[in-house]
């Protein structure tokens, strides 16, 4: 689940990127990046599993799908998490710059 | 169990090569921009510090979401060693199986996904130049 979640969230940030004018305003391509290099990762260490497990791996018990989806979506959470802090970082809109120039 | 130390290791060396490109670039194309030299549409290309960017934000993007998926596993601790497999030699000696199979392989695809994604890229900026180039 927690692969899954990932990859939703990668292919939705990178619809908003293809869609969005203010992509290099707003960075999506970065939160984009984050979602596909972790996707990346965990599809490999899905293959491994299932190369271990074979079809076990997809019968797992529903306190076990919970807590990998929850894993999900507090993940997607801390992409966007560290998506915002190098934004409010760069500043690319220079709000602080205006806000401290305002004083 | 630690399997995202392996794309650590290469997020560190790909950072470390991004910001000497980095600086490299700025020597080549400030004294262009100080004597006044236009660029024009033909110039335009993807610059290596762009590319590698883009493979640390894939490196560093995978790195931090799957450390904190070993926190949540309770495999990366708050505490020295901060790895749980460091605590007996045979979950060392698993630990680095891991890291040598799935880490590796982490590694590899992240990378060769960067390099499909740049050859992608590359092609589409060739064709945007060769059509410029027929409009004029």
């Amino acid at each position: 689940m927690t692969l899954l979640i990932t990859i939703l969230a990668a292919a939705v940030s990178t619809v908003v990127w293809y869609a969005s004018e203010k992509r290099d305003e707003y960075k999506f391509g970065l939160l984009t990046l984050i979602y596909w290099g972790a996707s990346l990762m965990w599809m490999m260490d899905f293959v491994f599993e299932y190369a271990e497990l074979k079809t076990e791996y997809f019968t797992q018990s529903f306190a076990d799908i919970l807590n990998d989806s929850l894993l999900g979506v507090t993940v997607v959470v801390i992409g966007l998490i560290a998506w915002l802090a190098v934004l409010l970082i760069k500043d690319p809109k220079g709000m602080f710059k205006k806000r401290l120039l305002k004083k | 169990m630690a399997c995202f130390i392996v794309p650590a290791v290469e997020a560190v060396a790909v950072t470390a090569a991004y910001l000497a490109t980095k600086k490299h670039e700025q020597k080549i194309t400030a004294p262009k921009l100080s004597n006044g030299v236009q660029t024009t549409d033909s110039d335009v290309k993807i610059t290596w510090s762009k590319r590698l960017g883009w493979l640390m934000a894939l490196l560093w993007g995978g790195v931090l979401l799957l450390a904190f998926e070993h926190f949540w596993h309770g495999e990366v601790v708050p505490f020295p060693p901060f790895l749980s497999a460091m605590s007996s030699p045979e979950d060392t000696a698993e630990m680095l199986h891991e890291m040598a199979t799935v880490g590796v392989s982490m590694a590899v695809t992240v990378t060769a996904f960067w390099g499909v994604m740049c050859g992608i890229a590359e092609a589409k900026v060739k064709r945007v130049k060769a059509s410029l180039a027929k409009e004029n």
